[in-house]
């Protein structure tokens, strides 16, 4: 069983990143690198964003003002082009694997058939836990987009993916009317009681840009956890013929 | 056929519960690492990654 977790979802894992880093480069990597324009305006090396989104950020403008002294060092990012796409990939590839091996223990410990074509559904709760409805309270944002503090944002996020994970599990594999509810209830949970929002809205990044960041990540993932589904189905049920 | 899936369930979830939570704790370890951990050199390497995935950054 350890064999068949492992190599099912180390498979799945480094294909789906793999393939996902593709299809990022015509949806998503275009709109970031559009963003950064914006973000870090009149700073042509862009790959030193991550340090130029502090100062260009206004949320983190405050919080650095409090904090950080101005001797602001410089922190290590890959150059655009082949290095950040190669460590983007390493990213997805690694991030791929981590997902791959939750959603495969996950059909594992149902006990279920699960093919090629029911992973598909698989995928499918796994977009709407980590993707779909954190996305509700937590939109994708584009670099530069204004939000709240980050630990916060963090701590919903996984609050509501468990909340998420906990209720579809209750609507799917328990029956009755109160799993029904609990399920429900489960799922709004996060959302009733609100996720961090920022203090002032309108930063440096077009909200027709920041739209279309919203849309190209949410098809993105959908179309990642569809793939991973799909695969971790296919080969956990060749794996389980032998 | 509801009784067999019952079965089925009932003798595999004990041989699956150890590999499959191992594999959960490696999972979470690797999406938390990529996606969450505060360093500064893993958030500018893994950047365009959390970005795409919808992690909160920044």
């Amino acid at each position: 069983m350890f064999k068949r977790i492992f190599v099912t979802a180390l498979l799945a894992g480094f294909l789906g990143g793999l393939g996902i880093s593709v299809v990022q480069q015509f949806t998503t990597a275009p709109i970031i690198l559009h963003a950064e324009k914006f973000e870090s305006k009149g700073a042509p090396d862009g790959h030193k964003h991550s340090n130029l989104d502090k100062a260009a950020s206004p949320h983190l403008l405050l919080a650095q003002a409090k904090e950080t002294p101005p001797t602001e060092h410089k922190n290590w990012a890959p150059a655009n082009g082949l290095e950040r796409t190669l460590y983007s990939t390493l990213a997805n590839i690694l991030t791929g694997t981590g997902f791959a091996l939750i959603l495969v223990a996950c059909i594992a410990l149902s006990g279920r058939h699960v093919d090629g074509r029911i992973g598909v559904l698989w995928g499918i709760a796994g977009f709407t836990i980590i993707n779909l409805s954190p996305a509700l309270g937590l939109p994708p944002e584009a670099p530069g987009a204004m939000a709240a503090e980050l630990g916060p944002r963090q701590g919903w996020w996984m609050f509501c993916v468990v909340a998420t994970a906990a209720g579809l599990w209750a609507l799917i594999f328990r029956h009755g009317a109160f799993w029904v509810v609990a399920g429900i209830v489960a799922m709004a949970l996060p959302h009733l009681i609100g996720s961090p929002q920022p203090v002032r809205i309108g930063g440096p990044v077009p909200p027709e840009l920041a739209g279309h960041f919203v849309a190209a990540s949410l098809v993105t993932a959908a179309i990642f956890w569809s793939a991973l589904g799909w695969l971790s189905g296919n080969i956990w049920s060749r794996l389980g013929a032998k | 056929m509801e009784q067999s899936d019952h079965i089925i369930a009932v003798t595999t979830i004990p041989t699956a519960l150890v590999p499959a939570l191992s594999a959960i704790l490696l999972g979470v370890f690797l999406v938390l690492g990529t996606g969450f951990a505060h360093s500064d050199t893993i958030h500018n390497a893994a950047h365009d990654s959390r970005h795409s995935f919808a992690f909160p950054c920044h």
